[in-house]
């Protein structure tokens, strides 16, 4: 899992509440055998039309926004199936923070597995981003170490996360980056191995 | 000094690995990681993801089963027509290929089912830690290893540390004494063991199976005494090690030879549990008392012996289970009272890792030479499949000219594969077929939709293909 400390970002605005997992990434795309590639299709009913033509008007496909890496949106955002789609979709297009005010319990535990930050602020808060987000310069800091947003305008808001997550998030460290903590462990297990049994080597 | 208590077998094995402990749970070094096409395609995507090698790739094996097709497989990968089987299979070819794990591709003579394949080429041995993505992953416990399945993520997990973060099991020993009647053999043991302690009976245990019965039974017949395991709900199943099986891994392609021979039997022979070990559970079972046992329900634990009725739902102690055994009367089309041997069978299959080795080809195939011999066949409208768990296993049964007698008396000789066992490729029930079947689950759809599963042994249901219908093997002996 890639580690997330601070990160310097184009934030698009999202101003719709209750986004499930389904609008994120649509059930014909999960029929994959990847993780990656799933960017195609995030958003897709908002991006693309019915002939799968590009709706210019959708935030995410407005030159502006291109590269956008912060994602700021209304309430309960990923809601709905538990799919971890929804969080690979969104890191395979290059966004590694979403801002809310609040998140669905299972997409907030999914965003952990797998390194996107998730940001919970006050309405108020999430509302002057959003404003601030639609001028023309929208990039934002996301400082994971001190726990903090700076909008656009230099305003700058402070954020709640579990100390445990945090520091996994700032190493990196998933279920297997915490077991490969132990890799000095496993390294002296093998050549014990190796050396009591030697046939299991080089099979 | 007090002294120290006994053992386990499960214990000792445990304590040979792990490498650390965190938060209560041990790190516990994998020693074989045996993988396929369908639990794995998101692991490796997750390696790429995270910039991870296979940290063993020496230690890991691939192999092409549950997706197959059981003909034409030297047509290969490309010829298999199901879009999304064609894209898994390709996908495993290429995550081997990119991580340089060895791979026996489809139409190798060395593939097959992934737990036929894995104890054929000596991969599987005493003492060692085993995971695979598939339950039946327990079928390597009758080598005395600490063998079971796991899901997609900790594939990933084994894949990039060789290690699985686990909470030690409780000890459940399950003795099988005295001999048993001619025609009875481990899949009646098994289905016995489910019946007996039900489908989660074995929750939160390792089972070490014991005794003479036990002891007796061949590496193929302690395999499917294994693989059913995971149906009485235990992880996994062991059988310690003994000349039998040291006898059966001799000179198999990757066990150790020469010197490094005696130094892996030396350390083989301390797997075994202590006389003064205590077991948090302990059932024990008369095999003379076990018949013939096939199931009537749709769940495994739902077992009658051959000469019994189907039994009434009232018959039975709480309401849930009245209720879901009345549901599996109208699922199975059987009535309570019927002798099961009524049931008419449309389709047998003689297959999958519970049995479809050598040994079990051979117990089929004597009972389909037998009927030759009195000028019986496969009775009309039966569709009989024999397919070998693994191209070895087909080459050996041809050798042995199984598959004459197979074809002589009417039964399809099929290439390896999962085949009809889970209905993920071209080998399904069509909605309402009855099935004798090899297999280990009966659940609803298992072999294909609105399919009907009676399991039970290879002779039995070649003795169900030749009369038609269910029927007691010690008729057809
Ligand atoms: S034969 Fe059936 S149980 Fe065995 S590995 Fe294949 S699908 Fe799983």
């Amino acid at each position: 899992m890639e580690a997330f400390t601070r990160l310097d970002a184009k934030a698009a605005p999202l101003p719709l509440a209750n986004i499930d997992t389904d609008q994120i990434i649509p059930k014909q795309f999960l029929k994959t055998v990847e993780r990656a590639g799933l960017a195609k299709g995030l958003f897709y009913e908002y991006r693309f039309d019915q002939q799968g033509r590009e709706i210019p008007d959708f935030v995410l496909n407005q030159p502006a926004y291109k590269g956008a890496g912060v994602l700021v949106a209304g309430d309960n955002f990923g809601c709905g199936s538990s799919r971890e789609h929804a969080p690979w979709a969104l890191m395979d297009f290059g966004i590694r923070c979403v801002i809310s005010t609040s998140f669905a319990d299972i997409f907030y535990n999914n965003c952990f597995q797998n390194g996107l930050l998730p940001v919970v602020l006050k309405a108020e808060e999430v509302q002057q981003l959003m404003d601030e987000a639609r001028g023309g310069n929208h990039v934002v800091s996301v400082d994971l170490e001190t726990q903090t947003v700076t909008s656009p305008s230099g305003a700058v808001f402070t954020f709640e996360i579990d100390p445990k997550r945090k520091a996994k998030m700032l190493k990196g460290l998933d279920a297997i980056g915490e077991t490969l903590e132990a890799a000095p462990a496993i390294d002296t297990y093998e050549m014990k191995r190796a050396l009591a049994q030697p046939w299991l080597e080089g099979a | 000094m007090p002294p120290m208590p006994g053992k386990t077998l499960y214990d000792k094995i445990w304590d040979a690995h792990v490498v650390a402990e965190q938060d209560g749970e041990a790190i516990l070094y994998i020693d074989l990681h045996l993988i396929h096409e369908v639990t794995t395609p998101q692991a490796f995507a997750g390696l790429r993801a995270n910039r991870r090698p296979v940290r063993r790739p020496d230690r890991t094996l691939a192999v092409a089963d549950h997706n197959v097709p059981t003909e034409g497989q030297e047509l290969g990968v490309d010829a298999v027509a199901d879009e999304e089987a064609r894209l898994q299979l390709q996908t495993l070819g290429k995550n081997v290929a990119d991580y340089g794990i060895e791979f026996f591709p489809m139409g190798d003579i060395r593939n097959g089912i992934v737990h036929v394949v894995g104890p054929e080429q000596g991969r599987t041995q005493p003492g060692m830690t085993i995971v695979c993505g598939d339950s039946h992953t327990s079928t390597h416990g009758a080598f005395g290893a600490l063998a079971h399945g796991i899901g997609t993520s900790e594939v990933e997990h084994v894949l990039a540390t060789q290690t699985l973060r686990q909470k030690k099991a409780k000890n459940f020993r399950v003795r099988i004494e005295g001999e048993p009647a001619p025609g009875v053999g481990a899949k009646d043991f098994a289905l016995a063991v489910i019946g007996e302690i039900g489908t989660a009976g074995g929750t939160g245990y390792v089972i070490e199976y014991a005794g003479s019965a036990v002891r007796a039974l061949s590496m193929e017949g302690r395999m499917t005494l294994c693989n059913l395991t995971i149906e009485g709900g235990a992880r996994a199943g062991l059988v310690a090690p003994d000349e039998t099986t040291f006898e059966y891994l001799k000179g198999r392609p990757a066990s150790p030879k020469g010197g490094a021979w005696e130094m892996a039997l030396s350390y083989w022979k301390t797997f075994f549990t202590d006389e003064d070990a205590a077991f948090d559970r302990e059932i024990v079972l008369d095999a003379a008392k076990i018949a013939p046992t096939v199931t009537w329900g749709t769940s495994p634990e739902d077992v009658v012996a051959v000469t019994g009725v189907v039994p009434s739902p009232d018959s039975f102690a709480t309401p849930d289970k009245r209720a879901s055994a009345a549901r599996a009367l109208q699922y199975m089309g059987l009535s309570a009272g019927q002798p099961i041997t009524e049931a008419t069978v449309d389709v047998v299959f003689i297959g999958s890792c519970t049995n479809s080795r050598i040994e079990d080809l051979r117990s089929a195939a004597k009972i389909a030479a037998k009927a030759l011999e009195g000028g019986r066949k496969v009775a009309e409208g039966v569709r009989a499949m024999v397919v070998p768990g693994s191209g070895l296993v087909r080459a050996q049964a041809e050798e042995e000219g199984l598959d004459e007698i197979f074809k002589a008396a009417g039964f399809e000789w099929r290439e390896p594969g999962c085949s009809m066992c889970l209905g993920m490729n071209p080998d399904k029930l069509t909605p309402g077929q009855r099935c004798a079947s090899t297999s280990n689950r009966n659940f609803e759809g298992r072999q294909g939709r609105d399919g009907r599963t009676h399991l039970m042994s290879p002779a039995m249901a070649a003795a169900a293909a030749i009369a038609g219908h269910i029927a007691d093997v010690r008729d057809y002996l």
